[in-house]
Order: structure tokens, then sequence, then C-alpha cells
């Protein structure tokens, strides 16, 4: 059992021996002398051996987790005898080693995919991408060895660990790194791909069709991961909030703005064969946004609870990595590049500029988002002043020039490639007109007509909600519901990708400005048998409760909601817990949620004799912000199905350069 | 509809001017938005005259031992820096770890000498101090956690 640990260690080491090799394959395979394919064979098998070490090596990781070996270092600085099962399993990726790891297989499974599911592909381009996607992957896990291994031995095994930060002691902590690292390290395959055309020198418009799946799906991840991500922060933090603009949060919008430009731009690559440098440029930014966002961060040079501390030599080493990691594509590219461009015959009002336009404002929002979170990093650096960049930047300049996207996003479903309009473009944007119009006038009738931004805020829901569902109307007429699975049947389901995607952002739109315009909240200190009233419903403070969690005490107050009248809605039971493993306290919010908003509650400071300081809210389709999130993610995934239909019957036409 | 650029030349042209219009219009929403939006931090030595009048700012000590008072939500405490200090007062919900010698930060603005905050921000946990604290007090030799 012992040696389990190092088995793991051992397989990493093989498994870098295996990246490494498969990274300088295509060196002798384009040389001559043998064909691609053999040297590919060789190439896919190097993955799949490197992918099964890997997944053994992390599986040996969480099994000392599991069965608690406080003799590895990181088990007992994480890790506790008393902690819940599921937790001890999240907790080998709750820390700087175990995480790295996690995101290695990721890295691999991924290589391993593309490995099984590219036999279509050219054999040269094929080799050149898993060669790449090698070399990221050796990078990593010399990292990851050489200066955060997981499987360090303490010389004198403690008796007990020193547990889990409780925060992380949640089932958001087991769901949201995992998803988020999948669209993270889903981006290292279009970057793979994108510097492997650029070896190529030769990016053709099926390049696009290729890139596209693993795009989408890396994006479809990302939209998740940060939806959980927020949902987590929202109920576990107790702030009541969903998004801070922290940087930990901005460094996971970066590449999801990145990313969501790429899959825009590789549709007009395949559609039109044209932005085919700006697409590998894209593609190769995306991926150097993740890396980013990932390791900056977690390096502790920006002030964030998801910092985990670090020595400087990794913080150095994940340096080098990045900056080897956009420095030669990007040189690549500086030399490649100019000779993929194309000419355009399209028209301006078209599909084509509209995804042009598109892409400048997704990547200048991303530009916003990276200056104001290490402005504050460089201003320190450079004059030593400390200084915080907060929402209220981010409303100004992020905002406005989302605004733009979102009218944009009404309006690119029914232009048409090359030039024009459709023929109903016409109706769906008067419908969408009218849509913000009645937008604007429910807000005016709900008192928040002197709040300009609000305005504009429910104009531009208005616009989108309307417009997108004018589309859908044309194409489906809803008011012939016998009919209607025959006309979805038809339709090509990348449309649904577009509809649920521009929808879903409405349906968030929705919920982040019902939350903000009509949020009602009360902070007091009040004791048992008080009643609390918040707009249209009231708490009825019952008494104070303590109880004994798995390895927490908690300190609940039980509170009954009801309506003005008496009438009862349900109990409240906010809590504050105490972890004596770890000497920490946590707040854990009551939440009920319903479609219409979420009444939440929080239990603050106070004892019996000043009273519990208690934090009430009632925040109006605050669930639609993650519902919209996931109507984005099913639309990507309706598409990425209908890609890959789209592409198996294609299969017998195989392209080779 | 008429198209306004028919010719790809001039699609290239309304593409790049409309491109640059967007460019400078987000230029100068950042630019000013970092001139406006900034909050500074600072702890009660550092403050001078000139930042109190400041919109807003940061400022962050540990809450001097014996300092807080609390009346129903209402709560007033002490920042202390072991050099200089600050009154605040502060109207709100106070974070679990808030006590007497933890660090906090607190973001408000003066009103007088009083500061006014409207957030407070404790320490996480008993390692985690916010690193502008942790920082400042290395600077002052007062730091009493461990050597990172």
């Amino acid at each position: 059992m012992l040696a389990f640990a190092e088995i793991g260690h051992l397989a990493l080491f093989i498994a870098l021996i295996c990246s490494i090799c498969q990274t300088g394959l295509p060196v002798f395979g384009l040389a001559g002398r043998y064909s691609h394919s053999q040297f590919l064979a060789i190439s896919r098998l190097l993955q799949l051996l490197a992918t099964l070490l890997v997944i053994f090596s992390f599986s040996a990781l969480i099994y000392s987790f599991i069965v608690s070996d406080f003799s590895m270092a990181l088990v007992a600085s994480h890790s506790h005898s008393a902690k819940p099962l599921i937790y001890k399993i999240s907790g080998s990726w709750g820390n700087h080693e175990g995480s790295l790891l996690l995101w290695i297989v990721i890295l691999v499974l991924f290589g391993g995919l593309f490995a099984a599911t590219s036999k279509h592909l050219p054999d040269r381009f094929s080799l050149l991408t898993l060669s790449v996607q090698a070399s990221v992957t050796a990078s990593f896990l010399a990292f990851s060895l050489f200066t955060s291994s997981p499987f360090e031995r303490l010389d004198i095994a403690p008796l007990d660990g020193r547990g889990l930060n409780p925060v992380l002691q949640d089932i958001g902590l087991a769901l949201h790194p995992p998803m988020l690292y999948l669209g993270y390290v889903g981006l290292s395959l279009a970057f793979s791909m994108a510097v492997a055309g650029l070896i190529e020198g030769n990016i053709s418009r099926q390049w696009g069709q290729w890139v596209r799946p693993w795009a989408l799906s890396a994006w479809c991840a990302l939209t998740l991961g940060i939806a959980l991500g927020s949902w987590w922060a929202y109920y576990e933090l107790g702030w009541g909030g969903w998004w801070f603009w922290d940087p930990v949060e901005n460094a996971s919008l970066m590449p999801w703005l990145a990313a969501t430009a790429l899959i825009h731009s590789a549709l007009v690559v395949e559609k039109r064969g044209q932005l085919k440098s700006w697409t590998i440029l894209l593609a190769i930014l995306a991926f150097s946004l993740s890396l980013v966002g990932t390791f900056i961060v977690r390096s502790g040079l920006l002030t964030s609870v998801h910092s985990f501390a670090s020595d400087p030599s990794r913080g150095v080493f994940i340096l080098c990595i990045l900056l080897v990691a956009t420095g030669l594509p990007l040189l690549l590219f500086a030399w490649r590049g100019p000779t993929l461009s194309t000419r355009s015959d399209a028209g301006f009002i078209s599909r084509d500029t509209a995804l042009i336009i598109n892409n400048i404002i997704l990547v200048m929002a991303t530009a916003i988002v990276l200056i104001g979170t290490f402005y504050p990093l460089g201003l320190e650096l450079a004059v030593g002043q400390r200084i915080t960049v907060g929402p209220p930047y981010f409303d100004a300049t992020f905002n406005p020039v989302m605004a733009v996207a979102l009218i944009g996003m009404a309006i690119a479903p029914v232009t048409m490639w090359k030039s024009g309009m459709l023929a109903h473009a016409r109706v769906a944007l008067i419908v969408a007109a009218i849509g913000a119009v009645v937008a604007v006038a429910i807000g005016g009738g709900a008192g928040v007509a002197d709040n300009a931004a609000a305005m504009a805020g429910l104009a531009l829901l208005g616009w989108l909600g309307f417009g997108v569902l004018a589309d859908m109307q044309k194409r489906l007429k809803f008011h012939q519901p016998a009919s209607i699975l025959a006309r979805i049947g038809k339709l090509d389901g990348a449309i649904w990708g577009v509809w649920l995607g521009h929808l879903g952002m409405a349906v968030f739109m929705l919920g982040a400005l019902g939350d903000g315009l009509g949020r009602q909240e009360q902070t007091i200190r009040a004791s048992a048998g008080d009643v609390i009233m918040l707009s249209d419903r009231q708490y009825r403070f019952i008494e104070m409760q303590q109880n004994q969690g798995p390895n927490y005490t908690t300190r609940t107050a039980l509170l009954a909601l009801e309506e003005l009248d008496g009438t009862l809605l349900g109990y409240m039971r906010p809590e504050t817990r105490f972890y004596p493993a770890e000497r920490q306290t946590t707040t854990e919010a009551a939440i009920r949620p319903r479609i219409s908003g979420d009444d939440y509650a929080v239990l603050a400071d106070g004892d019996d004799e000043i009273g519990y300081s208690l934090r009430l809210y009632h925040k109006p389709f605050v669930s639609w912000i993650w519902g919209g999130a996931v109507i984005m993610a099913i639309g990507g995934l309706i598409a990425l199905s209908a890609r890959t239909t789209a592409r198996r019957t294609s299969t017998n036409i195989k392209q080779t350069s | 509809m008429v198209d306004i650029a028919a010719t790809p030349r001039r699609r290239r042209l309304a593409i790049i001017a409309l491109s640059g219009a967007v460019l400078t219009l987000a230029l100068w929403l950042v630019a000013s938005a970092l001139r406006d939006n900034i909050v500074l931090f600072f702890t009660p030595s550092e403050l001078t005259e000139t930042h109190k009048s400041a919109k807003r700012l940061r400022i962050g000590g540990l809450v001097e031992a014996g300092s807080i008072e609390i009346s129903g939500t209402k709560a007033r405490f002490v920042i202390t820096d072991e050099t200089d200090s600050v009154a605040v007062a502060y109207d709100g919900a106070l974070p679990d770890l808030f006590r007497e010698n933890q660090g906090v930060i607190t973001e408000g603005s003066f009103r007088d000498q009083l500061f006014v905050a409207d957030t407070v921000l404790a320490k996480h946990d008993e390692n985690y101090m916010p690193r502008e604290i942790a920082d400042s007090l290395k600077e002052q030799g007062v730091w009493q956690g461990e050597e990172k």
C-alpha cells in the first residue's frame, strides 16, 4: 500500500519520457525515408501510453487521500481522517500539486481523444498536432515532477492531517475545478492544431471544420465551469452576490471571451475560407489566457482566496512555460501568418462582416478585463502604490462594449453569408425593436426610469430576446404545432447552437438585471421572537439551535418565512459552521430558490445578549443567471453533435495536403 | 436594403473605420475608468490629509483591542498599524472572523476624521490574511504570522 504513491510518481516520469519522445517524432518523421503513417502510429501509441500512466498516477493520488495516508506531505497538509469521503476525494485537487495533476490528466485525455478520433485527418497534420500537444504535456509533467510533486513523503507521518479549508469542503469544489479545467485544457487542442497548421504553412477550409468541435466542447465546459463557480460563490460565500470581478473570476472570463470569438471565427474559416490567420491567432491567444488563468492567479501574484501559497521557483517555471507557449507560436505566426491572408469578396452587410465585428468586440472585452486585472499588479511593481480595481471600472468599460455585442447578437443570425440579409430579417429586427420598447416600458413602470444604465440593459434584453424568438418563430412556425417536429428535423443542428447560445445570453441578462435592479436586502440585529419585514414577506425569528455535523459544529438560526398575513412559506436555517480540525468558521446561507426569485438568509456575528446579525435578501430571477449559462452550453452541445454528423458524412472525401 | 459598401475595398475601409471608432471608444472608457474608479489602499500611518479627501479608499490594519462598540447593526472600531490608528464607523453585518487583533480591510470614505466604511473584509481563516495587510505589517515589523 505504501509503495502505491511511489509507483504513481514513477508513472509520471515514464509519461514524461513518452511525451518528450512524442514531441520529437515529427523531426524524424518529416525528414523523408519513412512514411508519416508509421510515425503517426508510434505517436498514437505513445499518447495512449502517457494517457494511461497519468490516469494511473492520479488514481494513486486519490487513493492516498481516500485511505488518509498521512505519510504523504500533500495528504497530511490538505486532508483529515474525519472528513466525509467525497471531500477526501475532491480534496486531492483542492491544492496546488493535486490541481496541477488534474490539469495534466485532462491534457492527456484530450490528446488521447484526438489520437483516437483523428483517423480522417491528414497524417502529417495529425502527427504535428499530437507533437505540439505532447510538448505542452511534457512541460507540465516536468513542472509537476520537478517543482510540485504531489507524491512527496514526510519523514515522520503525523497522527492526523491539517484538514482542508472548510470553504472548499463543498460539492461546488468537487465539480467546479474539473469542469473549468475541461474548458481550459480543451483549448489546448485548438492551440496545438493552430501551431500544427502554422508549421505546415497551409490552412485549408477544413482546418476550421477540424478545430471547431474541440473549441466548441471546450467553450461548453468553460461556460458550465464558470457558471458553477459563480453559483458556488453565491451560495457558499454568503455575500449574496454571484460575480465579484475578482482576479480569479476575470482569469476564467478572459479565455471564455477569447474562446467565444474563436468558435465564431472558425465558422468563417470553415464556411468562407476567410479570417484564417486571425483564427490561428485567437486559438493561440485563448490557450495562453487559459494558462494565465490557471497559474498566474494560483501563484499568489494576485490577491485572491484561490491563491495557494507558492514558492518563487514555481512562479519562474510557469512564467517560462507561458513565455515559450505564447512566444514561439507568435514568432511562427509572424513568419507564416501573412501568407495565409485571403481577399474577401463579401459585401459590407453580410454575416462575414457581422462575425468580424463580433470578434473585434470580444477581443476588446478581453483586453479590458486583462487591463483591469493586471493594472493593480503593474502599478504596485512600478510605483509601489497598492490599489483595487473593482466593479465600477468594469461597469464603466466592459458593459458598454458588450452592449454593442448584444445588439449584434440579434442581427448577425438573420444576415446571409457573402452578402445581404435573410428575407425575414426586416420582420425579425422590427420585432426586436418592439421588444426593446416593451422592456423599457416595463422598466419605466417598475420605477427604474432614472437609471440610464438599467434602462439600456433592459432595452438590450428586450431587443435580443425578441430578436432571437422572432427568428425562431419564422423558421419553426410555433402557431402550427402539428408539423413543428418535421420542421425541426429539417433544420441544420448548428442553427440551434446560434439560437440557444444567444437566447441563453438573454436569459442570463434577465437574471442579472432582475437581481441587480429588483434586489431587496436588509441587515438587522435580531433576537428570537422578532419579526423582520422584507418587501412583501416577513421572517419570524423562532430560535437559535446548536447542531453537530460530521466534522463541524453549527450555530443555526431557525427562521420562518411567511407572507405578510402569516401564511407559512417555509423554514430558513442559515448557519455558521465551526470546523475544529481546521479551526475555521464558515457561513452557510439558507436559500429558498424559486423561478421568480430566491429568498436568501445569512447568519453573521452575535450572541444572545446583543442579538444576532442577520442579512436577508429577496433576489428576483437570480437563478436565471445560471439557467442562461446552461442553455448556452446546451446550444453548444447540440451544435457539436450537428457538426460531428456532418463530418461523418463528409469523411469519404478524405483531404490530403 | 442598400449596401453602403458594395466593393471589397470599400467594405474593408468600412470595417477599419468601424473598428477604429470602437477601439477609440474603448480606450477612452478604459482610461477614464482607471482615472475615476480605482480605490487606493493605505495603512493608517501611510494616510495623509490629501488622501482623506478621496472619493473612496481602502484602509487596512489590525482591529485595536478594546475598541469594538456594537449597537444594533452599527459598529465602531479602531484600525491600527501600531504606529497610527483610524476610527471606523460601519453599518452592516460583520464578517465571521472580525475580532480584536485580527487583520481587516475596510472600504469607504472619510467624514471629517471618521472613516465611514460600507465594506469590511476580514481574513478568511487562521492562516490567511489579505496580502496588502500582511505586506504592510511586515514592512513595519509587527508581522506575527509565519514567515512565508
